[in-house]
């Protein structure tokens, strides 16, 4: 073998720089975070918190806007739950293979991949021009849901398929129905993986900003935390309680990350 | 009692998937229904390499996009693949178990930021960098390459740490039996076996790199122009949609839905590409599930 | 059992968001969308109106002005906003006068030149000027900022100044007044058209110099006695006479303390003068 660096020294080299790399990157997050915590964090108080906001953003709180996102939120998630784990068990327990849940399977991984923005699109188009909603919560999280849906379908049927067949065998042998064995014994485990998909899903909601603008506005006391942030941003009228902002929302993806985490090993604990 | 459940429950499922993928395709033919007529009138390929795009004037060209999106993308995917790559090497190899515990919530976190906080963060740190060091306006193919390479860090960095960790044991076990270092066993052993589940990372990475508005609005700068070099400003595919879409009327909305057509397709081949590089490493090993469970999920962001 | 209390807050969640949503009679509110410049000053109109008139609930988006116009066509807003003044096809609309607006070229404060012509700035933004050199500055290259297709200001800059030329699509586009007062602001060789209320320095944020055009410096004195000529109207458009609560908000604001807040923000009153650009 010719080599002009010995395999030991290579692996030095490569290592540290691996080491490196991840150090950096994991640097450049927390650097994200703390620079925004650090501008943020001394702007809020119980006020900012507690009032709306006044002036274009740049006196008051941002009390409406935390509630907005959270009901945004909601809604998008409530609607899309059901609709998308039950369609989930419907492709997982219910259908053969076939060429129609296939392509049932892959649109739905494609428009879980389509820009947030198109929805947004759609969202106007459908539920402003056509249905008359106007920019609302509704509209809102109509569209959201939509756009959510398909990471919902694809996430709790991956989870489902993942439960062992045995369990189904087990159940259908000691005499359950259909029904029986997907509640009893298929569901229960696959909460966890329905459950960090939908975590998923309201993460994305809380975070998303283009679908959200067209559709619930961007009306000072009826948007999201996210389009808050954008607006005192882009028109310069506060930087102040922009990072206030953007320091809550950080915390609450942070929240809602933790929480996740917690759900999920409970589960696995469970399931053991 | 039993059998009227059973059949209700069946029922139930099926309004549910019913509704659900009506949903789905209702988006799907909308978009479609929207966007084909001023495809039609303009001409497909008179679409996509037409040079000029001046909506008030009845020009619709957005082979300016379509060369933004590219370079875009493309510089995304050479900041951030091999950083990515590397981070999920570290985190199934390398990193102590204490730091792996603070790694994955932080890469988790990464994925729950925002993108108007990165673009932000994209705003007041790397545009003016560059405007003063490098020169030009700031805003540039340079600023968003980066911005959206940290974006895709998280998709990249867990599809590929699944796939490593996801290998049979004596993979590992053997090439360090035979002799050879834990780094040529990680280069010439397992990287290549991941090989499959590494491509479909990049490849859904690359995806959200394309699908992008807000984050890439903000550092742009958003000319419609043919880039020259890095340091020039461009217009994405996303971005032409985001900037535009609210006051559009008639053939200019719907030029930005024919826009949306471009992206969903070139979504659905990568996302194609994917799911058949998948697919074939399935048929091989028994991770299919844990890997693909996983896969979807951060895909999804 | 567990599964039904979740199931049971479940539901009542949805019911709150629902009446939250649903909650509002109709006719107290007005919705209103359009021009992101007149946003903010519609902002601080419809919070002193709301404290007159607590009942009524005025909800105010931006979008740009093409959009407001177009929402209202579509009935999705009572009232449009636009920066520009209305074009053929709009023009079977209602549509008032609500103020002046001057618009301002700016600099970099460090920028040396002080002053252009019509000419010149219209040589910029069709590239055939591309050195600050050629007007005076220092030798660079001119970074070319600009508005989005469909924004009033973008619009009302083209008839004012490009004479019918196109503005190079090599110019950065930026997406509101506060985008491209910032980007100027941390830009030597920056150049971009904002409205005039928001040349002058605000706390926290950093200064930009507007330009002189034809010696005429851009100050709200100028733009009355009518030497500066960039400027163009602020406009509420609706599909109809407006009538009820609409014409209320309408009413105050072309009232003598509706003029006096937009006066106060910068803006120049549609009032003492009556003329119309």
């Amino acid at each position: 073998m010719k080599r002009r660096i010995k395999p030991q020294t290579a692996e030095k080299i490569a290592k540290g720089a691996i080491w490196t790399i991840a150090l950096m990157v994991i640097g450049i997050l927390i650097a994200i975070i703390v620079y925004i915590l650090y501008k943020g964090l001394p702007v809020i108080n119980w006020s900012f918190l507690t009032e709306a906001p006044r002036r274009m953003g740049k006196e008051g709180g941002i009390s409406s806007s935390i509630i907005i996102t959270l009901s945004v939120t909601a809604l998008a998630v409530l609607i899309a739950m059901p609709f998308g784990i039950g369609t989930a068990f419907y492709l997982a327990e219910y259908t053969r293979d076939n060429i129609i849940t296939r392509i049932i399977r892959f649109s739905a991984e494609s428009l879980a991949g389509i820009p947030s923005i198109v929805y947004g699109l759609f969202g106007y188009i459908f539920f402003l021009e056509i249905l008359g909603l106007g920019w609302s919560v509704l509209s809102g999280g109509l569209t959201l849901a939509i756009m959510i849906l398909p990471t919902i379908i694809r996430t709790s049927e991956e989870a489902i398929l993942a439960v062992s067949k045995t369990y189904r065998e087990v159940s259908f042998s000691l005499g359950g129905t259909k029904w029986q064995t997907i509640r009893k014994a298929v569901f229960p485990s696959a909460v966890r993986g329905i459950t960090n998909g939908i975590i998923l899903s309201v993460g994305r909601s809380v975070a998303e900003t283009a679908a959200v603008i067209l559709t619930v506005g961007s009306d000072l006391k009826m948007r999201t935390m996210a389009i808050h942030f954008y607006q005192l941003v882009m028109e310069g009228i506060s930087m102040e309680n922009a990072y206030g902002t953007a320091a809550i929302l950080i915390i609450l993806i942070f929240f809602i990350n933790v929480v996740a985490n917690m759900l999920i090993d409970r589960f696995i604990a469970k399931g053991r | 009692m039993k059998k009227f459940k059973e059949k209700l429950s069946g029922r139930i499922f099926l309004l549910l998937a019913l509704s659900s993928i009506s949903a789905l395709v209702l988006i799907t033919v909308f978009i479609f229904v929207q966007g084909l007529p001023i495809i039609a009138k303009v001409g497909f390929f008179k679409f996509i390499s037409g040079m000029e795009w001046a909506p008030g004037e009845g020009e619709f060209g957005i082979f300016p996009m379509i060369a933004g999106t590219v370079s875009v993308t493309l510089g995304a995917a050479l900041i951030g693949i091999p950083v990515g790559i590397c981070c999920s090497i570290f985190m199934a190899e390398l990193a102590p178990e204490k730091m792996r515990k603070i790694f994955r919530p932080a890469i988790q976190l990464l994925a729950g930021i925002p993108s108007v906080l990165y673009g932000f963060c994209g705003l007041i740190f790397v545009v003016p960098l560059i405007r003063d060091y490098l020169g030009g306006p700031g805003m540039s193919i340079l600023a968003g390459s980066i911005i959206l390479a940290i974006m895709i860090l998280p998709t990249i960095i867990s599809i590929s740490e699944v796939s490593l960790i996801a290998l049979p044991r004596h993979y590992k076990e053997g090439a360090l039996a035979l002799g050879m270092t834990h780094w040529q066993t990680i280069l010439r052993v397992q990287l290549p076996a991941a090989k499959s589940g590494i491509v479909a990372a990049v490849i859904l990475g690359i995806g959200r790199a394309i699908g992008e508005t807000m984050a890439v609005i903000m550092v742009l700068g958003n000319s419609v122009a043919i880039p020259e070099s890095i340091l020039d400003s461009v217009r994405t595919l996303t971005t032409n949609i985001g900037l535009e879409m609210a006051y559009a009327s008639d053939e200019h909305q719907q030029a930005l839905f024919a826009t949306g057509i471009v992206l969903f397709v070139i979504i659905m081949i990568l996302n194609a590409t994917a799911q058949y590089i998948t697919r074939k490493k399935h048929s091989k090993t028994q991770n299919k599930r844990k890997s693909n469970e996983t896969k979807n999920q951060t895909a999804d962001r | 059992m567990k599964y039904k209390i979740c199931i049971i807050l479940l539901v009542a969640l949805i019911c709150t968001v629902l009446m939250t949503s649903c909650g509002e009679e109709e006719g107290t509110k007005i919705v209103i969308a359009g021009s992101t410049s007149v946003q903010p000053y519609a902002e601080i109109l419809s919070e002193d109106y709301e404290a007159l008139a607590s009942e009524i609930k005025v909800i105010i988006n931006g979008g740009g002005s093409s959009a407001g116009i177009s929402a209202v066509m579509k009935n999705v807003a009572d009232i449009g906003m636009s920066s520009r003044s209305l074009n053929e096809k709009e023009s079977g609309l209602w549509s008032v006068e609500i103020a002046k607006d001057g618009l301002a070229l700016i600099i970099h404060p460090d920028n040396p030149v002080t002053n252009l012509s019509i000419e010149q700035i219209r040589g910029i933004y069709t590239q055939e000027i591309t050195n600050w050199s050629e007007l005076g500055g220092v030798n660079h290259k001119i970074h070319v900022i600009s508005r989005e297709e469909g924004s009033g200001t973008r619009s009302a800059f083209s008839d004012m100044v490009m004479d019918g030329a196109r503005i190079t699509p090599k110019a950065i586009v930026q997406n509101s007044n506060g985008a491209v007062r910032q980007l100027v602001s941390g830009d030597k060789y920056a150049i971009g058209f904002i409205s005039l209320g928001l040349v002058e320095h605000q706390d926290g944020l950093k200064p930009v110099k507007g330009l002189s055009i034809n010696g005429i410096t851009p100050i709200r004195e100028n733009v009355i006695n009518g030497s500066y000529n960039l400027f163009r109207p602020f406009l509420f458009v609706s599909n109809k006479e407006p009538e009820g609560t609409v014409k209320d908000f309408i009413d105050f604001i072309l009232s003598e303390h509706g003029q006096q807040i937009l006066i106060d923000e910068g803006l120049i009153s549609v009032s003492p003068e009556k003329e119309i650009g």
